[in-house]
């Protein structure tokens, strides 16, 4: 190992560069105020790699991109994780980016000869906004689609320069695969890279002007490892503590596949970004521009330009007090519009899922014609009803004539086919009139649409459905709306029960319910595994 | 703190034990935070996904209409798990039938290097073109550099109809 590192040293001189760096002499005064720089640099790398591991299974175009992140978060085993990691990480680094500037800020450490280290930092934060907001549409739900189209309409009321941003963000007022782009290639390809030079330079200026000491702080200085990186290493670990537990237990939303029909949807941005959001609202018609682009541009530039307009010697901490004043100012009018922009937020109709579970046309069969699929397959219809568009042997049972469309036409030819169709060289269907009136219940709901996912319903569906029917259950229960309700409605029961509750339900149905009047079944074990399968899946009513 | 007052401080040396509690504290934390990044992206990056609805039987032809003994190429459609990428998509098998009705389906590539093979009627072998593989009507390798017999699909038998499945990854 030691001749290992001392090649390497011969060669390429990394281990002085490396002591150089870890040696290098910092003011006595330094501390812990000090770690939040470094903090930043580690949320920025935690991004990269993240951001990396998504990629591998990301596809960047809209659509797609939504079903591979679901992919990722459903599918693939860490995939939660590794997606809360990155969408936490964002916010985690922008505050933190925030947090570093306030320091830099309460404590002047911006003043002469470090003014340039300072509009690097102001860079580096609309940096960190700009991958947030570019980040925000890759998910490809109504939330990403939604907020961007308002963020991109934006960006078309700057004066004069709208039109081309506009154009530019691929956008004009639409949003598709041409702003998708644009964003993504901002977001992997542009931004990481020009924020990996600018922190090279930001660290680079910290380091040739030194860290800003305390007002009179003439002690011996100190050597920045190991006791400052001990610092910096506890700071890094709180951080990321907070990091992991927050991807672990806060859920990240994926919502529905962007729907730019969606009317409900009410858009709203990433959290940092509502006071801006609010801020708009105090600006009506061609006073709008000033509110979404000219006040904000103006803020940037007055915090680029504080070294100029601040130029007083360096004081003391306690001495600043317009500094504390103005940054209290700014948090009291930043936290305001923040709280009145979500107490003015409409809860969203879309569930914020995180199941992300679409509802299959299956689970929305009525349990007979779930039974009726039963005899569909059985019977092998699908032989010469082949179906998806095409005209088998028979014709394509989606595209029947609407004098067909009945059950009393339906049952009749399932019997005598012949008959009914002369010339038919279809079998008659050896079932009973309630399995007859079933199976034509199944086939009259087949549409082009929902053709494929109703034939791929699962066995243990079908099954239970047709046991529920078998047993009568319909005489008292009711889903999706139909049957009786003498008992409750077993619409989303599995919201309710869990699957031992409904086992021991049948079996001893005062048990578990007592007062009720139901009756016990005693079910076979794969009879009564098929039957609680079927009810956990039922989708609540409406 | 008020950093002012930490400059009155006197510069000590760091203790040797503080100086090395230290060193071992960002070591310590450094690795922590590493692992707890690099095992969960191995997990994520080598873990297959969790197993979808796959292993369906799909109807692939009518058994009547298959020669005894003679291999005939069929397809079918079947449906394709792709990473998050659903599929209908277009697939083809061997089929060879006995006399006794027993089927088997082999997989249409080449266990060389996955070239399509054909049936060679005058030698009544399978024939790579690539690479020359020969193999027997049962899928046996006869000769060239294949490394196993012909993989099979799995397949059931409902009345008339051939039913295919997956690739039959315990023969």
């Amino acid at each position: 190992m030691h001749k290992i590192v001392e090649w390497l040293e011969h060669r390429t001189g990394i281990q002085t560069v490396i002591k150089d760096f870890l040696y290098e002499d910092i003011p006595a005064s330094s501390g812990w105020h000090q770690v939040i720089g470094s903090m930043a640099v580690f949320s920025f790398i935690i991004q990269v790699f993240t951001g990396i591991l998504l990629a591998f299974n990301y596809a960047p175009t809209p659509g797609d991109s939504y079903l591979s992140v679901k992919y990722i978060v459903t599918e693939l085993t860490g995939g939660r994780l590794i997606r809360g990691l990155h969408h936490w990480g964002a916010s985690i680094m922008l505050i933190i980016v925030v947090l570093h500037m306030l320091q830099v800020f309460l404590y002047g450490a911006y003043k002469k000869p470090r003014e340039a280290t300072w509009m690097v930092g102001v860079v580096l934060l609309l940096i960190t906004l700009g991958f947030g907001l570019t980040g925000y549409l890759l998910p490809w739900d109504n939330r990403a689609y939604w907020g961007t189209v308002v963020t991109t309409q934006i960006a078309g009321q700057a004066p004069i320069a709208g039109p081309y941003l506009a154009r530019l963000l691929g956008g004009e007022g639409r949003i598709g695969v041409v702003t998708f782009a644009r964003f993504y290639a901002l977001h992997v390809l542009l931004l990481p890279p020009l924020t990996m030079i600018l922190i090279g330079i930001h660290v680079y200026l910290v380091r040739k002007h030194g860290v800003t000491p305390a007002v009179g702080d003439t002690a011996p200085r100190r050597k920045f490892f190991p006791e400052q990186v001990f610092k910096d290493t506890v700071g890094v670990t709180l951080g990321f503590l907070i990091l992991f537990t927050l991807a672990i237990v806060a859920d990240v939303p994926l919502g529905k596949l962007a729907d730019p029909t969606d009317t409900n949807y009410v858009p709203r941005p990433e959290w940092y970004f509502l006071f801006l959001f609010q801020t708009l609202k105090f600006f009506k018609g061609p006073m709008e521009a000033v509110g979404s682009v000219v006040l904000p541009g103006l803020a940037v530039l007055a915090l680029f330009l504080i070294p100029f307009i601040d130029r007083g010697p360096l004081v003391r901490l306690g001495k600043r007090t317009f500094a504390f004043a103005f940054a209290a100012l700014a948090a009291i009018a930043w936290s305001g519009l923040t709280a009145a922009a979500i107490s003015t937020t409409p809860k969203n109709t879309e569930a914020a899922d995180s199941a992300v579970e679409e509802l299959q046309a299956w689970q929305q069969l009525t349990p007979p014609e779930l039974e009726g699929l039963g005899h569909f397959r059985k019977e092998n219809c699908k032989t010469c009803h082949v179906g998806a568009g095409k005209r088998g042997i028979g014709p394509d049972l989606t595209q029947m004539a609407a004098a067909h469309r009945n059950a009393g036409w339906m049952v009749p030819h399932f019997k005598r086919p012949s008959q009914i169709v002369p010339g038919s060289s279809m079998p008659p269907v050896q079932l009973t009139d309630p399995q007859l009136n079933a199976l034509s219940a199944f086939v009259l709901k087949l549409t082009p649409q929902n053709e494929a996912s109703l034939l791929s319903a699962p066995d243990f569906a079908v099954q239970g459905a047709s046991i529920y029917e078998a047993n009568h259950c319909g005489a008292c229960h009711q889903i999706n709306g139909a049957g009786m309700k003498m008992g409750p409605a077993l619409d989303g029961v599995g919201q309710r029960r869990d699957r031992a509750w409904l086992e021991q339900h049948f079996v001893d149905p005062k048990s578990t319910s007592p007062g009720s009047i139901m009756p016990p079944y005693k079910f076979e074990p794969q009879e009564m595994d098929a039957m609680v399968k079927y009810l956990l899946q039922l989708p609540k009513a409406g | 703190m008020d950093p002012e007052n930490l400059s009155h401080e006197p510069a000590v040396e760091l203790s040797p034990t503080r100086r090395s509690f230290y060193i071992k504290f960002i070591y310590g934390a450094m690795t922590a935070i590493g692992a707890a990044l690099a095992v969960p992206a191995g997990i994520y990056l080598l873990f297959p996904p969790k197993a979808r609805k796959e292993g369906d039987y799909v109807e692939a032809a009518d058994l009547s209409r298959i020669p005894v003994g003679t291999p005939e190429e069929i397809s079918f459609q079947r449906t394709r798990i792709d990473g998050w990428k659903v599929t209908s998509e277009k697939a083809t098998a061997w089929v060879v039938k006995t006399a006794d009705n027993q089927v088997t389906a082999f997989a249409p590539q080449c266990t060389h290097l996955g070239c399509a093979y054909h049936w060679d009627q005058p030698t009544n072998n399978f024939v790579c073109p690539c690479h020359t593989s020969a193999f027997s009507v049962d899928g046996k390798v006869l000769s060239g550099p294949a490394p196993r017999p012909l993989d099979k699909y799995m397949v059931k038998i409902q009345g008339n109809k051939l039913a295919i499945g997956p690739l039959d990854t315990h023969a």
